[in-house]
């Protein structure tokens, strides 16, 4: 409350309507959507992004290797791969029998051995097949061996929710993965996290879960000359501010970035500057700049689209409690995905994912601009 | 036309298939008409110790389908889901320690043979030794090799320091034949700061980079694909060594026996899988576990080269495995050997098998068919043993076994600074902060903080 009284306006309008309803001040928020994206006017997809840090890398290291169900001959079920057999040839690009268990224990194995094996599960749905090998043979070895033993090994593919592919395809794994110490867990949203992030999972000697998004393959970005160099790369463990704000702190990954973007812009128009944080890495979480948000905007929402129990938001909204209770104005809020195995019809699945209005309608009620949900009861 | 391309493209697939090591005669098939392809293939045989296979594919109605072409028959016959007889068991020396007439094997020298022997008699004692100190208390957990020290130190000596090793866990002889001493395993059950674990893991979860010997980790099979992996590594660097990997029959079970052994026939990579066949997986017996003849059989299912052998004859061992590696590298292609054993002592310490098994049935394997004392008569009637190096060796390794465990048990534990190192391979913030906030914990309460325990 005080942190907010404290706070002078020094540019943009106030609505007066808005004076009447709450004791705070809220500024209009500034359009800075466009803010880190070069004004060259390039553009890159996400799918054009990862295969081109994955030929980069390849090309910088003989060591790096690709194994996958259609990695190779089919040029990658989503086409991510495209072009990498016929560049690198069979030994580099491995199209493997179906067997998460079987491909994944060998490109541990592989991994053990110094090789830098980057792993496709078709979805990460797929990937429970394979998930003992993540965590007893790869996330934990180097542990267990006492550094003798390290595993430099990538887990990539799509993650969560795609569009009409019901409850087997659309399951959100980033709170499984990023429970697990020795793991490293990266999700992209942009183009540019897409190749950076990917680039520094490649380097980086320990195993990574590099959770990507199918409906984002598709999707266009604005992309600077930095971005399209070789050397780029983006580090782990620090989230990105992709829109500043100063009334709320909405932090989210993957294809919940843009929504919370969207829903920033539609809140702007109500007055309320909400701050996005593109958390980019679930494991190590960058607790240091979403405190630091929160400390400046005393409120926060979390967005993700997995299952709501034990998920993303509940360690943020942990960790926010634990470290940044006092500067608190009104209790966290998690969006998530609803608590059901997601389902196949277009109008039932559309309830079962957040959309742009939750956010909203959160936001909302943590700048006690609406009723709580409960109290509505 | 058709009938010529198809004679072509099959007979390239059967010569890919073959490998260089098949002699190789193809007919091109007639244009049109008569599907016919007359071929010869012979597989010959390495080391004397596999039959040759032939096949002649004539004048019979056949057809194409993917992967090429097969006769045709009119009448319905299953295949049976036994053949009338079990594999054959290749073995050199019989139940009394000669060899047998007629049985080819691989020499071993005097010193070799009594290396080997020693290894046995040295893992041996050391199972037992370690066994009573759990019993005593002193360490938390063991499980021992009895009866298949042959199977460890035999295998072990036919391989070379360059092969990268895959144990289950019932493999400590082939760290010990490469040089691992009898301190370094106390140490590692004892979990003391001298332990190249760094106090991480459960006892007998050995490892060494410096002798090819991945870190044991208990899930069951796991470590059959990441031998497949390993080989393929071994293949890119264009290495003259094969990755080697140990499991229990109740290991071919898992997913993992399956994906590894299917993926390593299609990728062709030099590694040998090793099952031990001891009949027992806790208390499950082999008639339990699985239906086929053994492993024997799904190895060649895979279509993977394969053997039965005696895995209580030393020699049987050492000669199998010393071919099965010439192969696997040759010709970058995979081997599995099945070695029939029967495991003499209980799963582990947390085991006690008198309650699934008959006592005499255990006592029987213990003595009559005991695999040191069978290779041991072999040995002293060469003339290269007596009973007072038998006597003199047992006391020797007895004591040095002794001191090495009072060693081990007063050494100090790993300092706290263990406990958050090589989680990754640089300390993350968040680990920082935790050793940080600990550290500050134990300032403050230094009287509750353990003596025993360094910083």
């Amino acid at each position: 409350m005080l942190g907010l009284m404290r706070r002078v306006s020094i540019s943009g309008s106030i609505p007066t309507s808005m004076l009447q309803q709450s004791l705070q001040r809220i500024l209009p928020g500034l359009a800075i959507l466009e803010r880190g994206y070069s004004t060259l006017g390039k553009e890159m997809t996400v799918r054009e992004a990862l295969n081109s840090a994955l030929d980069e890398e390849m090309s910088a290291d003989p060591k790096v290797f690709l194994m996958g169900e259609e990695v190779g001959e089919y040029q990658g079920a989503y086409k991510i791969t495209k072009g990498l057999l016929e560049k690198y040839g069979p030994e580099r690009v491995l199209d493997t029998p179906i067997t998460e268990a079987g491909f994944t224990g060998i490109g541990v194995g592989a991994a053990y051995y110094g090789l830098r094996p980057v792993v496709e599960f078709m979805t990460f749905n797929f990937s429970m097949q394979a998930i003992d090998h993540i965590i007893n043979s790869a996330a934990k070895m180097n542990y267990m061996s006492a550094g003798n033993i390290s595993v430099p090994i990538v887990f990539r593919g799509p993650n969560g929710a795609a569009a009409g592919v019901s409850s087997q395809h659309s399951q959100c794994y980033g709170a499984w993965y990023a429970h697990v110490p020795g793991l490293k867990v990266l999700s992209p949203y942009s183009s540019e996290d897409a190749r950076g992030l990917l680039k520094a999972a490649i380097r980086d000697p320990d195993p990574v879960v590099f959770l990507e998004n199918e409906i984002l393959y598709g999707q266009s970005f604005p992309i600077s000359d930095e971005v399209l160099d070789s050397s780029f790369c983006l580090p782990i463990g620090k989230a990105k501010i992709e829109r500043e704000g100063k009334d709320v702190t909405i932090t989210a990954f993957s294809k919940m970035v843009g929504y919370a973007l969207q829903a920033a812009e539609v809140l702007s128009k109500e007055g309320i500057s909400a701050e996005v944080i593109n958390l980019r890495s679930l494991r190590p979480l960058d607790r240091a700049a979403i405190n630091a948000s929160v400390r400046k905007t005393t409120r926060l929402v979390t967005v993700e689209e997995g299952f709501p129990q034990h998920g993303i938001g509940a360690e943020i909204c942990a960790s926010v409690v634990e470290e940044s209770f006092e500067y608190l104005d009104a209790p966290v809020e998690r969006i998530a995905g609803a608590d059901v195995p997601m389902p196949y019809a277009a109008n039932l699945e559309r309830l079962a994912v957040p959309q742009v209005d939750n956010i909203v309608n959160a936001v909302k009620r943590a700048c006690f601009r609406s009723v709580p949900v409960a109290a509505a009861a | 036309m058709a009938g010529r391309l198809a004679g072509s493209r099959a007979a390239r697939e059967l010569a890919r298939r073959m490998g260089f090591m098949g002699s190789f005669r193809a007919g091109l098939s007639n244009v049109g008409g008569g599907p016919s392809l007359p071929v010869e293939i012979c597989r010959r045989d390495a080391g004397g110790v596999s039959p040759c296979i032939s096949s002649r594919v004539t004048a019979r109605p056949g057809g194409e389908f993917p992967r090429g072409k097969v006769a045709f028959v009119a009448e319905m016959e299953f295949l049976a889901e036994l053949l009338k007889e079990r594999i054959n068991c290749y073995r050199v020396l019989d139940d009394d320690g000669r060899t047998i007439s007629g049985s080819s094997f691989k020499e071993v020298s005097k010193e070799m043979a009594l290396e080997m022997y020693s290894g046995m008699v040295t893992l041996q004692t050391m199972d037992t030794i370690f066994y009573e100190a759990q019993r005593q208390g002193r360490i938390s957990f063991y499980l021992t090799t009895i009866g298949e020290e042959a199977i460890n130190i035999a295998s072990a000596a036919a391989l070379t320091m360059d092969d990268v090793v895959f144990p289950q866990y019932r493999e400590p002889g082939i760290l010990l034949w490469r040089g691992f001493t009898l301190q370094e395993f106390a140490n590692q059950c004892f979990g003391n700061k001298y332990d190249y674990g760094k106090g991480r893991q459960m006892p007998i979860h050995y490892g060494s980079n410096k002798l090819n010997y991945f870190t044991v980790s208990s899930p069951i099979a796991t470590q059959i694909p990441h031998a497949v992996g390993a080989a393929y590594s071994l293949k890119m660097e264009g290495k003259q060594a094969c990755a080697v990997t140990y499991f229990g029959d109740g290991g071919t079970s898992e997913g993992d026996f399956h994906a590894a052994l299917n993926f390593a026939a299609v990728m062709e990579v030099p590694v040998i899988f090793f099952c031990r066949n001891n009949g027992w997986a806790i208390s499950t017996p082999t008639s339990e576990q699985f239906r086929s003849d053994g492993a024997v059989v799904r190895g060649q299912a895979y279509g993977i080269r394969s053997i039965r052998i005696d895995g209580n004859d030393a020699l049987a061992v050492y000669s199998a495995v010393h071919a099965a590696r010439e192969m696997a590298i040759s010709e970058s292609r995979p081997i599995l050997i099945e070695a029939l054993t029967y495991r003499v002592g209980h799963h582990s310490t947390s085991d006690d098998s008198t309650k699934y098994r008959p006592v005499h049935e255990i006592e029987h394997w213990r003595t009559a068919r005991d695999p040191i004392s069978r290779y041991r008569k072999w040995v002293q009637r060469n003339g290269w043993w007596s009973d007072e190096n038998e006597t003199e060796l047992r006391k020797n390794v007895k004591k040095e076994l002794m001191n090495a465990i009072q060693i081990s048990e007063r050494a100090e534990k790993p300092p706290l600074s263990e406990l958050f190192t090589d989680v990754y391979d640089v300390p993350t913030s968040n680990l920082r902060e935790q050793e940080a906030l600990l550290r500050q914990t134990i300032q403050r309460h230094r009287e509750d903080y353990p003596p025993d325990v360094p910083l």
